[in-house]
C-alpha cells in the first residue's frame, strides 16, 4: 500500500513536470531552441492567475484565462524583440538570449510583487479521491493535472498532425529554408509556436502552484529544469514523449527519495537518466536520426 | 596595428590573447602603485582570472570541440574541494604559500581531469541536446555528493566518509570539508599575481593544443565527424582529449577560485555558475579565446558597476546581456562595421585622389 | 579589418569597464571627502556610515529586504531624533552568494563604510566576516547564525541566537516539556542553518535519550513535494516533527500532511516565523504549531508595536525575525557607540577598537529580547521564547 501511495505521489509530481514539459518539447521541436525562459513564463503565468483571484477576486477560471491571455501576449512579445533577430544566429546565441529573458523576468518580477512568498490558492479545490478505505487518497489536482496533461498532449499531436498551421510547423521544423519556398510564412509559424508554448506554460504554472502551493520570482526556475530534463528523457520534439518523461521523472524522484535515499535523491535521479540516455540516446521516444556525410 | 593584420591569424590571436593578460596585469599593477584602484576592483581581480579561466576552458569544449556543456561548474567544483584538501593538509608542512598553491593547483588538476574522464567517456558517445544534458546531469550528481562529503584530518592522517560524519577526529582533529556546511576559515591564498599566472598557463596550454595537430584533429571532428572519420582520425580519442584537458583547468580555476574566500559550499558551483561561465564564452564568440577573456572580464564586472541602479541592478543587467547578444549577433553590427569599412574606402579613395 | 575593428570595439569595452571602476572609485572617493569635510565643518551633522550586505535579488531575497527594511526604519527613527549619534545606512545585493558578498562589502569600503551590519545570511556572512576582521571593521550581524560566522573573530558580532543553541534548546525544550517521545525530523540539507540546527539537535536528542525515529532530508531542486519524508514520518509513529527549516517550505509540509491525514504535533525554529503572515495561507493548517522564536510580531508592547505599524505603513508587508534583529542591531549600535564614546569623524579602525572593548559591557532591550547581553566571542544571550499558534495568533507557552 506504501509502495501505491508512494506511485500516485510521483505520478502526481511527474503530472507536473510533463505538463511543464509539453511546453518545453513543443517550441524545441519547431523553433530549435531550448527556450530556457519557459521556466519563468510559467512563474508569471502562476502570479497572474494569483493576481486574479486574490487581489481582483475573479472565479479561478476566470483567473487562469487572464494568465493564458497574459502569457500568450509575453511570450510572443519576447520572441518578437527577443528571439527573430537571432533567426539567423547560431542556436547558441539563442539560448544564451533565454537566459537573459529568463533573468529578465525574475528581477521584473521581483520588482512587482516583492520578494515575499505567496501562498497559492488552489484554483481545483483542496479535496481528494479515496480509495479502499481510505488508505489511498489522490489529490483532485493531480487529477486535473494528469486529465489536462492528457488532454494537451491529444491536442497538440491532432493540431500538428492535422491542422494547417501544424502542418506548417512540422515544415518549418525538418527545413525553414524548404518551407519558405513552398510559401509557408516561417515567421508567423514560430510565432504561432510561442504563443501556444506560453499558453501552455500559464495552465503549467497555474497547476504547479495549486499541487505545490508556494509562489515566488524564483519559483519557475528549478522546475522548469527538471522539466526540461524531463523533455530530454522522453525524447526532444516528441510531445508524448514528454508526458511520458515527465511522469516518469517524477515516479523515479520519489522511488530515490522513498527507496534508497532523500540525501542522495537528486544524484539518483540525474544517474537515472544518464543510464537511461546511455542505452538510448536520442531519449524514450525520440526519433533517431542518421547522420549523413 | 598593419603588422599584426599581416600576422597569420593564429599566430595574431595568439599574440591578442596573451597580450591582453598582460595589459590587463600592467594596467591593474599600475592602478595599484598609483593608488588609483579602488577595493570593488581589488576584490574581483582573482575571480575574474578565475572566470577568464574557466571561459577559455570551456571554449575549448564548445567552440573548439564544438559539444555543449552545462555541466562546467562541476569540474571548478571537484577542483575547488581537492585544491581546499591539499592546501590544509600541507599547511604545516609547506610554509611557502604559492607552492602550496601550486602543489593545490596540480592536484586539483588530476582530480578534475579524472571526473572529466568518467564524465567524458559516457557523454562523448552522445550527441547535441543529448549530450547537454547529461552534462547537466553530471555537474548536478558531483554538486550532490560533495554536498554530502565529509572530510577531516587529525594527527593520524585524512577521514573520508559520505552522508554522515562517519569518523570521530583525534585531539587537534579538524574538520575540512564538513558536508551541507562546506568549508570554513579557509586560509585565503589566491593573489591577483598567481591568477594572472595560471591564465597565462592556460593560454599557453590551449593555444597550444588548438594550433597542433591534435588541435586541427579536434576541429575536424567538430566540422564533420563522419569525414575526419574516414580520414583516420580517432574521433573518441580527441573529443576526450579536449574534454579532459577542458575539465583539468576548470579544476585548477576551482583551486584559484576556492582559496579567494574564507568560505565555500558545494552549492555554488551549480547549474547557474555553468550558466554563467557559458554565457561569458557565447559571448565572447565560440572558438574565439580572447573574445572569452573579455566576455568573463566584462560580465564579472558588469553586476558590480551596476550597483548605483539599486533596485534595478539585475533587471539591468539582464538587459544588457540581451541587448549584447542581439546587438554581436543580429547583424546590426555587421552593418556598423560595414558602413564604417566604406566610409573608410570612400576617405582612402578621396585621400588618393588628392595625393594625385 | 572586420575582425580588428570589432577587437577594437571589445577592447573598448573592457577599457570603459576598467575606467568605469576606476571612475566609479574615485568620484566616491571625493564623495567620501566631501562628507568628511562637511562633517569638520559642523561637527554635529556627523553621521555614522553603516552599511550591510544581504541578498536584495534571487531565491533568498525576502531575508535580505526584511533586514534592509527593519534597519532603515531604525535609522530613520534614530535620525529623526536628532540624538548624538546619526546614522547613514546602505545596504548592498550579495545574492546570498559568497563571492558576491565579498563584492558588495568592497563596494561598500569604498563609499566608506564606518561600521558593519554584517551580512545576513550565514555563509556569505562567514566570508564578509574574514574581510571585516582583516580591515579591522566592527561587524554586527543580524541574522547570520553559524557558529562559523563569529569563530576566532574579536570584532564580529551576533543579534540572534547560534544555530547550535537553537538546536540544543528545541531538544531540550521537547524533552522538559515531554511534547514527544518519537520524534521526526526533515531538514534542508543544502543549507548551512537547517543541517547546523539539526547536528545539534542530535547530538543533544542523543544526551537526553530523546528518541528520533526518522531523518529525512531536501534539497533546492527536490523542495515541492514531502509526500516520502511525511509517509517515512508516519510509518515510522513519530508524535512530533521538528522542522528546523524557514517557513516557506514548512507551509507545503503542513499542507501536504494535512492532505495525507497526518497530524503529528509540529515543532519549528526562529526561521518558521513569518508563516502566519504568509499571504493566501491557510493560517488553521498551522494551528497547534510551536515554535521558537525571538519575536513576535503580535506583541502588545509599545516597542513592537510601533515597530509594526511603522513597517506596515512604509513597506506595506507584516516583518518577520529578519527584520527585528536588523532593527535591534542599530538600535544596539547606538548603545554601544555611546558606551564606547564613539565619534563619526573617527576612522573605522578606531571605532572597532572602541567597540569591542565596549560591547560585552552593555546590556540591551530590543524587539527580540530584554537584557541581551554579548561576550567577548560575539555570540548573544537572550532566552528563546516558545509560542505555541492558537487561533492564528502566537501565545507563549
Amino acid at each position: 500500500m506504501t509502495f501505491l501511495s508512494y506511485l500516485i505521489s510521483g505520478i502526481s509530481l511527474g503530472s507536473v513536470y510533463a505538463i511543464i514539459a509539453l511546453g518545453y518539447t513543443m517550441v524545441y521541436g519547431i523553433a530549435k531552441m531550448l527556450n530556457f525562459a519557459h521556466g519563468d513564463v510559467i512563474m508569471i503565468g502562476a502570479y497572474m492567475s494569483f493576481c486574479g483571484t486574490s487581489y481582483m477576486g475573479w472565479s479561478p477560471l476566470m483567473s487562469v484565462v487572464l494568465a493564458i491571455v497574459v502569457c500568450t501576449v509575453l511570450g510572443v512579445t519576447i520572441e518578437r524583440l527577443a528571439y527573430k533577430p537571432l533567426r539567423m544566429a547560431p542556436s547558441l546565441a539563442v539560448l544564451i538570449t533565454a537566459i537573459g529573458v529568463s533573468y529578465f523576468l525574475q528581477n521584473a518580477a521581483l520588482l512587482i510583487w516583492t520578494s515575499n512568498p505567496k501562498s497559492f490558492t488552489s484554483v481545483v479545490g483542496g479535496g481528494a479521491v479515496k480509495l479502499f478505505d481510505g488508505q489511498l487518497s489522490i489529490s483532485h489536482v493531480t487529477l486535473v493535472t494528469v486529465l489536462a496533461c492528457v488532454v494537451i498532449m491529444v491536442a497538440l499531436t491532432l493540431f500538428t498532425t492535422k491542422t494547417k498551421m501544424g502542418t506548417a510547423m512540422r515544415a518549418v521544423s525538418e527545413d525553414k529554408g524548404a518551407a519558405q519556398l513552398m510559401g509557408i510564412n516561417v515567421n508567423t509559424t514560430i510565432s504561432v509556436t510561442f504563443a501556444i508554448g506560453s499558453g501552455l506554460a500559464a495552465i503549467a504554472g497555474v497547476l504547479l502552484c495549486s499541487a505545490y502551493p508556494t509562489l515566488m520570482p524564483t519559483t519557475g526556475s528549478m522546475p522548469g529544469i527538471k522539466a526540461f530534463t524531463a523533455a530530454v528523457f522522453g525524447g526532444i520534439g516528441s510531445i508524448p514523449g514528454a508526458m511520458l518523461g515527465g511522469i516518469l521523472l517524477g515516479v523515479i524522484e520519489i522511488f530515490s527519495k522513498a527507496y534508497i535515499s532523500t540525501q542522495l535523491s537528486d544524484a539518483i535521479v540525474f544517474a537515472m537518466l544518464i543510464v537511461v540516455l546511455l542505452v538510448k540516446p536520442d531519449g524514450l521516444l525520440g526519433k533517431h536520426r542518421n547522420e549523413k556525410v | 596595428m598593419k603588422k599584426l593584420k599581416n600576422l597569420s591569424p593564429s599566430t595574431r590571436d595568439n599574440v591578442i590573447c596573451y597580450g591582453l593578460a598582460a595589459v590587463f596585469f600592467i594596467v591593474v599593477q599600475a592602478m595599484i602603485a598609483g593608488g588609483l584602484i579602488n577595493n570593488s576592483l581589488k576584490g574581483q581581480l582573482v575571480p575574474i582570472c578565475a572566470y577568464i579561466i574557466m571561459a577559455v576552458s570551456l571554449n575549448l569544449t564548445v567552440g573548439v570541440l564544438g559539444e555543449l556543456s552545462l555541466g562546467h561548474a562541476g569540474f571548478m567544483s571537484v577542483g575547488a574541494f581537492a585544491g581546499i584538501v591539499v592546501t590544509s593538509s600541507l599547511a604545516d608542512v609547506i610554509p611557502s604559500a604559492p607552492l602550496r598553491l601550486a602543489i593545490a593547483m596540480l592536484v586539483a588538476a588530476v582530480c578534475a581531469a579524472v571526473a572529466g574522464v568518467i564524465v567524458g567517456v559516457p557523454v562523448l558517445r552522445l550527441k547535441g541536446d543529448y549530450l547537454a544534458i547529461v552534462t547537466l546531469a553530471f555537474g548536478e550528481i558531483i554538486k550532490n555528493i560533495v554536498n554530502v562529503l565529509y572530510i577531516g584530518r587529525d594527527a593520524s592522517g585524512l577521514h573520508f566518509s559520505l552522508l554522515e560524519q562517519g569518523f570521530e577526529l583525534g585531539e587537534g582533529g579538524k574538520m575540512i570539508i564538513n558536508g551541507p556546511m562546506g568549508v570554513s576559515g579557509i586560509q585565503k591564498i589566491s593573489t591577483f599575481t598567481s591568477g594572472i599566472v595560471l591564465v597565462v598557463i592556460t593560454l599557453f596550454l590551449v593555444l597550444n593544443l588548438i594550433n597542433s595537430r591534435a588541435g586541427r584533429a579536434i576541429m575536424a571532428v567538430r566540422d564533420n565527424k563522419i569525414a575526419a572519420e574516414s580520414i583516420g582520425i580517432s574521433t573518441t580519442r580527441y573529443k576526450l582529449l579536449a574534454f579532459v584537458v577542458s575539465a583539468a583547468l576548470a579544476g585548477m580555476a576551482g583551486t584559484l577560485y576556492a582559496m579567494n574566500y574564507s568560505t565555500v559550499v558545494a552549492s555554488k558551483f551549480d547549474f547557474n555558475t555553468s550558466i554563467l561561465v557559458l554565457v561569458f564564452v557565447v559571448l565572447g564568440g565560440l572558438g574565439n579565446i580572447w573574445g572569452s577573456m573579455i566576455g568573463a572580464a566584462v560580465l564579472t564586472v558588469l553586476p558590480e558597476l551596476l550597483r548605483p541602479v539599486r533596485d534595478y541592478r539585475m533587471l539591468l543587467y539582464a538587459i544588457l546581456l540581451i541587448a549584447m547578444m542581439l546587438f554581436n549577433n543580429s547583424g546590426i553590427k555587421q552593418r556598423m562595421l560595414d558602413k564604417r569599412g566604406m566610409k573608410q574606402m570612400e576617405k582612402l579613395e578621396k585621400s588618393e585622389k588628392g595625393g594625385a | 579589418m572586420k575582425k580588428i575593428l570589432s577587437m577594437l570595439l571589445a577592447g573598448t569595452m573592457l577599457a570603459t569597464a576598467l575606467t568605469g571602476c576606476g571612475a566609479g572609485g574615485n568620484s566616491q572617493d571625493a564623495g567620501t571627502n566631501a562628507d568628511s569635510a562637511e562633517g569638520d565643518a559642523s561637527a554635529s551633522a556627523a553621521v555614522f556610515k553603516l552599511g550591510g550586505t544581504g541578498p536584495l535579488t534571487g531565491g533568498a531575497a525576502i531575508y535580505g529586504n526584511a533586514a534592509k527594511n527593519g534597519a532603515q526604519i531604525a535609522v530613520d527613527e534614530i535620525n529623526a531624533a536628532g540624538g548624538a549619534v546619526q546614522f547613514e545606512l546602505k545596504y548592498e545585493d550579495d545574492e546570498h552568494d559568497a563571492e558576491k558578498a565579498v563584492n558588495a562589502y568592497n563596494a561598500l569600503l569604498d563609499w566608506g563604510m564606518q561600521i558593519s551590519l554584517g551580512s545576513v545570511t550565514s555563509k556569505p556572512c562567514e566570508a564578509t566576516a574574514a574581510e571585516t576582521y582583516s580591515d579591522r571593521i566592527f561587524a554586527l550581524t543580524p541574522s547570520a547564525s553559524s557558529v562559523a560566522v563569529i569563530d576566532g573573530k574579536d570584532n564580529m558580532y551576533q543579534m540572534c541566537f547560534a544555530d547550535p543553541n537553537q538546536g540544543t534548546a528545541s531538544a531540550q525544550y521537547i524533552f522538559d516539556q515531554k511534547l514527544g517521545t518519537k520524534v521526526a525530523v526533515i531538514y534542508k540539507n543544502d543549507d548551512v542553518y537547517s543541517s547546523g540546527i539539526y547536528d545539534t539537535f542530535k547530538a543533544k536528542a542523543a544526551e537526553l535519550g530523546l528518541e528520533i525515529v526518522s531523518t529525512t532530508t531536501f534539497t533546492d531542486a527536490s523542495a515541492n513535494d514531502f509526500t516520502v519524508q511525511l509517509g517515512e514520518a508516519q510509518k515510522a509513529g513519530a508524535d512530533l516533527l521538528f522542522l528546523p527549516m524557514y517557513y516557506q517550505p514548512a507551509s507545503l509540509i503542513l499542507t501536504q500532511a494535512k492532505s495525507m491525514g497526518y497530524a503529528p504535533k509540529i515543532f519549528g525554529v526562529d526561521g518558521m516565523d513569518g508563516i502566519l503572515t504568509l499571504e493566501g495561507f491557510d493560517t488553521t493548517l498551522a494551528e497547534g504549531v510551536m515554535l521558537l522564536t525571538p519575536f513576535n510580531a503580535d506583541a502588545t508592547d509599545d516597542k513592537t508595536a510601533n515597530f509594526v505599524k511603522t513597517y506596515k505603513e512604509k513597506f506595506g508587508e507584516t516583518p518577520n525575525q529578519f527584520a527585528a534583529d536588523a532593527y535591534d542591531c542599530v538600535y544596539a549600535y547606538v548603545a554601544a557607540i555611546e558606551a564606547a564614546g564613539c565619534t563619526a569623524d573617527m576612522s573605522a579602525q578606531d571605532i572597532c577598537e572602541k567597540l569591542v572593548e565596549a560591547f560585552p559591557t552593555i546590556s540591551f532591550d530590543g524587539l527580540t529580547g530584554e537584557g541581551m547581553t554579548w561576550d567577548a566571542t560575539g555570540a548573544v544571550s537572550k532566552s528563546p521564547k516558545g509560542m505555541i499558534i492558537n487561533n492564528g495568533a502566537y501565545v507563549g507557552m
